[in-house]
């Protein structure tokens, strides 16, 4: 997953002002035609490949993203796209749910690849007649930025998990091979404890020869045979 | 549906949540301490921890903890935390200046009264109260000089009054919306919508508390009540909180209906439960709040009074004293939207100000519990879940604005006839149904029915049946409202709630009206 909100910052563009297309002649018809075109000029020279598109909503219904896209590689001339149609923002134009929402438009839920963008232009709709105005605010775009080849893609799974910070060991043994020492020594005592009738265990030392007593816990069994030393 | 990023958003946050609680502290010593159970190996030690996490219940404790947390409205990272509380601008702002009057109400009545907001209780006086606690009904203090902060006629008035900026009133849009008195434009349900989401509720569907009752022939009634009351206690031996609020919605039966509640709402009783209620108690008996006279008042005036709730009256006071004083509470609408009137003592916020009439949604609790710190938790849950939307400003669907614009849209489009004839006399259907919505019917309907009802708020997790029910109110009694000619004979023939059976009205006005 590449870059979050959080770490990227977003493009640095020109919004021009919006314009509210009307019907009928400008001068004497105000009515509104409920749709409002918004340009969105990305820094010259400087194509982007968006992430995500975030805004606040204001009472806008429907909102449709066109991108304006120059390839690098080819001389063609650059061409527009539609990125996302009519998505709606409201779940019903007259009433309140979904008014003043803040959105997310992500690169996968757009019909197109955003790459190599020069211009975004967005389309907002509202038929209803309830509303005096609609807009849509604090419009941000956030560019998409390649994966860092070290981290995994397992590297949202440890943002869940809050790992603990493992305190300074110095002079101390590794805690790993401690733990797998003990666990061999563990799982040693489960063997013998199934197999009763084979070799004691003492857990201090004893001495090389056999014949001389054991110097050991009363957890031995004393039945001859091999005895298995740990050490010293 | 989520999509990849929103639900690994969605983990993270529950995660965050449930990190540190106690829920996860129990889990880890559980787990610890089945490391001595035999059938546990360390070859396999992870899978079989965890399958004994799941056979002793705790996996299923940790599901409803998880469900629970859902309840909870996601988190857009863009957007800060007073949106999420309540995404429109307006509302917030009419929220807080209504919370700032009611504040300014009590600091006056404080001022005019030369009651102090909050003082210490003379070692003597508190001595008395502890001796006291199980009775404090006998006390009869003076209260006349106290009054209630604020009635709910006074909450509708700011509701009526509530406008959006943007939005276009001229008049020959939206005629139906000047008949009502709510002018904002929510979305609400229409009967179409509520048949799809209430279809439990059908006409063909049993109902506990219609179709057990005795006039069905007894070989038919034994195998339904005994296939539901089976049904009921495997929910409740498996401590299935989903599986409890989903059974909810056809009725609880009596004997099991305060566990099913209890499991709904997650309510446990475990020792820090009972903890957190004797510190909140020793709080009482050290501080005297001006709030509590209120409190008093309040429930002199409307509990006491009523015939079912009379009895109740100690434990009221008990629940009631103890809930103004728990700052828990307010930590919980960090998350939800709109937050209820509080006062403050000397700059710590204390709870929830009462208005008239609040001591009515503890009082039907009490026929289901009967330990106090048990009666407290399961009040406190259903207060955070539904009771606080009824009286805030707010969007949500469940909020008591969604709710009084679905009552006047459903009267104005089923029953345009009475609706017409109401307006006609001078009377708006919302001043008279407004009072039943604002207690969720406490008070008003039979305790048995209401307690019903509240099955249902709690089986589909929504006030929205309130509305519903209001409404149906109104159409079973419309031949007798279409013959009233003055708002006095109006409210008359809505006096009295008492004999209604509220399934039977439900369902008839969700299915059987014609379309």
């Amino acid at each position: 997953m590449s870059g979050t909100p959080d770490d990227t910052k977003p493009v640095n563009f020109t919004v021009k002002a919006p314009v509210y297309l009307q019907i009928g002649d400008a001068k004497a018809d105000t009515a509104h035609s409920g749709v409002c075109v918004v340009d969105v000029n990305l820094p010259f020279g400087k194509p982007v490949n968006i992430e995500e598109v975030t805004f606040k909503n204001y009472y806008t219904a429907y909102v449709t993203v066109r991108l304006l896209r120059r390839n690098p590689e080819q001389e063609a001339p650059a061409k527009w796209c539609t990125a996302v149609r009519d998505l709606p923002l409201m779940d019903n134009p007259h009433t309140e749910g979904g008014s003043q929402d803040y959105y997310t438009i992500h690169r996968t839920q757009m019909q197109v690849e955003p790459d190599h963008v020069v211009c975004a232009r967005l389309i907002l709709r509202q038929p209803s007649l309830a509303w005096l105005t609609f807009s849509l605010e604090d419009i941000q775009i956030f560019p998409h930025t390649e994966p860092d080849p070290e981290k995994e893609v397992s590297d949202w799974l440890s943002d869940l998990t809050l790992t603990d910070q493992h305190p300074d060991l110095e002079g101390l043994p590794d805690p790993q091979t401690v733990s797998s020492s003990i666990q061999q020594m563990w799982a040693l005592t489960e063997v013998m404890q199934t197999n009763q009738t084979t070799a004691s265990i003492g857990r201090f030392d004893v001495s090389e020869t056999h014949s001389q007593p054991h110097l050991s816990c009363n957890e031995c069994v004393h039945d001859g045979g091999d005895v298995i030393t740990f050490g010293r | 549906m989520l999509t990849g990023i929103e639900l690994s958003l969605t983990i993270a946050q529950i995660i965050q949540r449930l990190r540190g609680s106690h829920l996860h502290s129990q889990i880890e010593r559980q787990a610890k301490e089945c490391l001595h159970q035999p059938d546990v190996k360390l070859e396999s030690l992870k899978e079989d921890v965890r399958s004994f996490l799941k056979t002793s219940g705790w996996e299923r404790k940790l599901q409803n903890a998880v469900y629970r947390e859902l309840q909870l409205p996601p988190r857009h990272p863009p957007a800060p935390p007073e949106h999420l509380k309540e995404p429109l601008v307006y509302m917030r702002k009419a929220q807080a200046s209504w919370e700032k009057r009611v504040l300014k109400s009590l600091n006056s009545m404080s001022t005019e009264l030369g009651v102090p907001l909050a003082h210490m209780r003379p070692a003597a006086e508190q001595k008395e109260l502890t001796n006291k606690w199980n009775e404090m009904g006998t006390d009869e203090p003076d209260l006349s000089r106290f009054r209630p902060v604020y009635a709910p006629k006074d909450f509708l008035e700011v509701l009526i009054g509530l406008r959006n900026p943007n939005h276009d009133s001229s008049e020959d849009i939206s005629v139906r919306s000047h008949w009502g008195l709510i002018q904002v434009p929510l979305n609400v349900r229409d009967i179409p919508h509520l048949r799809e989401a209430y279809s439990e509720l059908n006409l063909t569907s049993g109902q506990m508390g219609i179709d057990d009752h005795a006039l069905i022939h007894p070989a038919v009634l034994c195998t339904h009540s005994l296939f539901c009351l089976h049904v009921s206690c495997v929910v409740v031996m498996e401590e299935d909180s989903a599986a409890a609020q989903q059974y909810s919605r056809q009725g609880c039966p009596t004997g099991l209906r305060a566990d099913l509640w209890a499991l709904i709402l997650n309510a446990t009783n475990q020792p820090q439960d009972v903890m957190h209620y004797e510190q909140l108690k020793a709080g009482v008996i050290q501080h005297n709040l001006l709030v509590d006279n209120l409190i008093y008042k309040d429930v002199k005036l409307t509990a006491s009074n009523d015939d079912y709730y009379f009895v109740f009256e100690d434990f009221l006071y008990q629940v009631l004293l103890c809930f103004s004083r728990d700052t828990a509470v307010l930590e919980h609408f960090k998350y939800n939207s709109a937050t209820p009137p509080k006062s403050y003592i000397q700059g710590e916020i204390i709870s929830v100000i009462p208005f008239h009439g609040f001591s009515m949604y503890v009082a039907p609790l009490c026929f289901l519990y009967n330990e106090p710190s048990k009666l407290y938790n399961v009040f406190r849950e259903m207060y955070i879940r539904y009771f606080f939307r009824l009286h805030s400003i707010s969007s949500h669907a469940s909020g008591i604005l969604s709710l009084c614009l679905q009552f006047e849209r459903l009267l104005q489009t089923h029953l345009p006839q009475l609706f017409y004839h109401l307006r006609q006399i001078g009377v708006q259907p919302l001043r008279l149904a407004f009072k039943w919505m604002v207690r969720a019917f406490s008070g008003y309907l039979s305790t048995d029915q209401l307690l019903l009802l509240w099955d249902r708020i709690l089986g589909y997790d929504s006030l929205e049946v309130v509305a519903v029910l209001a409404a149906a109110v109104f159409a079973f009694r419309a031949e007798n409202l279409m013959e009233v000619t003055s708002l006095a004979s109006a409210e008359a023939v809505l006096a009295d709630l008492s004999t209604l059976k509220v399934m039977p009205l439900i369902q008839v006005f969700l299915f059987a009206t014609a379309m």
